[in-house]
């Protein structure tokens, strides 16, 4: 009978929905270039958008960015908020929609944190023999960053450290290191200064031992294929979201500024690290 | 030391001995019970436990996740992080028996040797490393600070991918035990409050009529007798028995002492008996002589009227002596017939006279209805004797009761007034000639209740005198020759 009576009513809500909204969802991915597991928060987000766009939104989460990625490039997401890297190795399949801002600039930094007890680290050549966390293969700050630190530094990550693993995610990097699972690791500063005001007791276990040159913030991006209009709407309403008062709040819980129309300029650097590292 | 303590203490000491000792065992059987019951469920919660994290682990393993296996391995146990201690740890070691992930970090860091950490881990090391078959096993040493519950980590196809080690603190089952311990703690020191004061009351009940005996017996020959035989234990079991048993040999004691009283006294007045009658024959003898003398002398004598009055004085004293004699000389006078009913009514006619002087009632009851063979004069003098002893000891206005009946194969007459108690020392000399004097002497010369004793002896029978507050009773039982 229940699930009889569910099927009924989620057949009503959707025809309710298409004829109302009349159109499809707009699907959006999400990465932890942010806090994505704030459930609350993206629901918040979800009717501002809706109620601006006159549309329904979907939020998408996936394990790993390359599964985002993989999803954009499919078509089967809209717009995704992902790393620098995927998008600048996906720009057939891509285009720029929005930069974020923080601390008024669209620009962040990879920090190295080690655990609040070692108070002799500096940088990545003091970790020899340690377990060492990174993020994600295809993060900036959680990868490529300091691949190119280490590189710099002559150092060969697969030997040098004992062990290094993926969290796949920044705050589960900031774990890792607090709970001493990890010796070292790497972390979106962005997402590190964001859990200190949100979970100071956590961040305040480890210790930012080294932070990155500037890079260009993770960005939001559309799939190359998206409608023209829908992109500049997506577009205005990010920019906007400073503007009024719902957006503000929810840019304060992002602990964000703001959001930009952006270019691929401010990721030089990131795309310089890419031909450095990998040879791209 | 022990066989020094008394009863009084012994029994109820020893009740509360074996209930506090069967309250103890009880409750330490149940305090161990409770032991390996709150041990027992920590294990089987351990090994599900590490049966649920193996099979969930097997993914994070397969693909090399460090990070996802210490959230799988970390999670169980973030519950439990606010007590502080590491209660609980869980240790992920990979194929090669290194530690692969723990949930704590710190302690068992990446790619440690468990050995070099923990010798108690290092030695369930060994052990895994030493183990033939894929089975979950438990470890557990007295003086180990965990107990270990270790679970192999197996593919799909069987492969040993690693294994998983659930250590468990005792202080993980503690609070259960503690729980349990005190439930155990409160139900005994209930039993014990509810229980020692009835094993005391019970021992004391117990003890009570053996201290009773052992201080009656104490007291044999201190207290009298009557006293002592009040409250004796009487009941069927052995304190009963010894409490019946002491009863009778008191009752014997008093019987035999009550023969030798009457013994002694009946030996003493025989004995003044023998002597009265020896000194009696001395004087009457020589007495005879010179009153002879006298006569002769009166009737033949030419004296003048001094010696004529002299001789006369000294007749008369003469006289009075060998009344006196006579007197204390009981013999079987002469012959007299049988007695009848009528004796015993000249004895009423003759007191009551007396009786009526002071005002005191008589009541009368002669039952003798045909002639008895006894002589009536004895007979009628001891009735008599007693009578006016009798109506001497009443108080004015008092009672007197005299029964005369025939009792078996006896003449029984009892006399019994209302007066005063007689003394106890008095009693023991009752019918010894003169025995009165220094005292009240209640009436006559003194030799009253000794010519009767004489009487009543010559004529084989028995006197007894009870004598109580309000009065006194002479029996006399004369026996009747058929």
């Amino acid at each position: 009978m229940r699930p009889l009576l569910r099927a009924l009513l989620f057949c009503v809500a959707f025809s309710f929905a298409s004829n109302v909204l009349a159109s499809d969802p707009i699907r959006i991915g999400t990465t932890p270039v942010f806090l994505d597991d704030q459930a609350s928060f993206l629901g918040a987000w979800q009717r501002y958008m809706e109620q601006r766009l006159g549309r329904p939104v979907r939020f998408v989460q996936r394990g790993s960015y390359r599964e985002i990625t993989e999803l954009v490039r499919e078509d089967q997401l809209d717009f995704a908020w992902v790393c620098s890297p995927p998008y600048l190795r996906n720009r057939d399949r891509m285009v720029l929609a929005a930069v974020p801002l923080h601390r008024g600039k669209p620009l962040y930094q990879s920090y190295l944190i080690v655990p609040a007890g070692d108070r002799t680290t500096k940088s990545f050549a003091d970790l020899r023999g340690k377990v060492y966390a990174f993020s994600d293969p295809d993060s900036n700050s959680g990868w490529l960053a300091p691949q190119t630190e280490m590189r710099h530094q002559h150092i060969d990550s697969s030997t040098f450290f004992k062990r290094s693993f993926f969290t796949w995610a920044h705050k589960k990097v900031v774990e890792a290191v607090a709970v001493g699972l990890a010796q070292g690791g790497s972390v979106d500063g962005y997402v590190w200064e964001t859990l200190q005001l949100l979970h100071p007791e956590l961040t305040a276990k480890t210790r930012v031992a080294w932070k990155s040159p500037w890079y260009g913030f993770p960005p939001i991006i559309a799939r190359r294929s998206i409608a023209p209009t829908v992109l500049a709407q997506m577009q205005d309403l990010l920019v906007g979201m400073k503007d009024d008062e719902d957006g503000r709040r929810l840019l304060r819980q992002l602990d964000l500024d703001g959001f930009e129309r952006g270019n691929d300029a401010l990721f030089e650097g990131v795309e310089k690290n890419l031909k450095y590292v990998l040879g791209l | 030391m022990l066989r020094d303590f008394k009863y009084h203490y012994k029994i109820p000491l020893s009740l509360t001995l074996v209930i506090a000792v069967t309250a103890l065992v009880v409750s330490a059987t149940l305090t161990l019970l409770a032991y390996q019951n709150a041990k027992r469920e920590l294990i089987s919660n351990a090994l599900g436990l590490g049966k649920v994290l193996s099979r969930t682990l097997l993914p994070a393993m397969l693909h090399d996740e460090p990070w996802q296996a210490y959230e799988i391995v970390a999670t169980p146990l973030e519950i439990r992080t606010e007590r502080g201690a590491a209660e609980r740890v869980i240790v992920v070691l990979d194929a090669k028996n290194q530690v692969y992930v723990s949930s704590s970090p710190m302690r068992f860091p990446m790619l440690e040797r468990l050995g070099a950490v923990d010798p108690e881990f290092g030695v369930i090391e060994k052990r895994v490393a030493g183990q033939s078959n894929d089975e979950a096993f438990t470890a557990e040493e007295s003086d180990w600070q965990y107990i270990h519950v270790v679970v192999p980590i197996l593919a799909e196809d069987g492969a040993r991918l690693g294994t998983l080690i659930v250590a468990s603190s005792h202080s993980l089952f503690l609070p259960q035990f503690y729980a349990a311990l005190g439930g155990v703690a409160l139900s005994t020191l209930a039993v014990l409050v509810v229980l020692l004061p009835i094993g005391w009351y019970w021992g004391r009940r117990m003890a009570e009529p053996l201290e009773y005996l052992a201080e009656s017996m104490a007291k044999v020959g201190r207290e009298p007798i009557e006293e002592l035989r009040r409250g004796l234990p009487r009941s069927g079991d052995e304190v009963g028995m010894l409490g019946k048993g002491f009863d009778r040999m008191l009752q014997e004691l008093e019987e035999k002492k009550a023969m030798e009283k009457q013994m002694l006294a009946s030996e003493r007045l025989a004995a003044i008996g023998r002597l009265t009658a020896g000194i009696s024959h001395e004087i009457n003898n020589p007495l005879g002589g010179m009153l002879n003398a006298i006569s002769t002398y009166k009737k033949h004598g030419s004296g003048d009227a001094l010696t004529m009055k002299t001789l006369s004085l000294l007749e008369r004293g003469l006289l009075q002596i060998r009344e006196t004699v006579g007197a204390l000389l009981v013999e079987a006078r002469l012959e007299s017939h049988a007695l009848t009913a009528q004796d015993i009514e000249d004895a009423r006619t003759l007191v009551t006279p007396e009786a009526q002087k002071k005002g005191a009632q008589l009541v009368w009851r002669n039952e003798i209805a045909e002639p008895l063979p006894l002589p009536s004069t004895q007979v009628r003098q001891i009735l008599l004797n007693l009578l006016l002893n009798a109506v001497a000891a009443t108080e004015h206005r008092g009672r007197l009761e005299c029964s005369v009946s025939r009792v078996n194969g006896s003449l029984r007459m009892s006399i019994a007034n209302d007066g005063r108690q007689i003394s106890r020392e008095r009693l023991d000399h009752l019918y010894e000639p003169f025995a009165a004097q220094g005292e009240a002497a209640v009436g006559g010369s003194g030799i009253g209740l000794w010519v009767t004793y004489q009487l009543v002896q010559q004529l084989n029978g028995r006197i007894d005198t009870d004598s109580r507050p309000g009065g006194t009773t002479f029996t006399v039982e004369l026996p009747i020759d058929t």
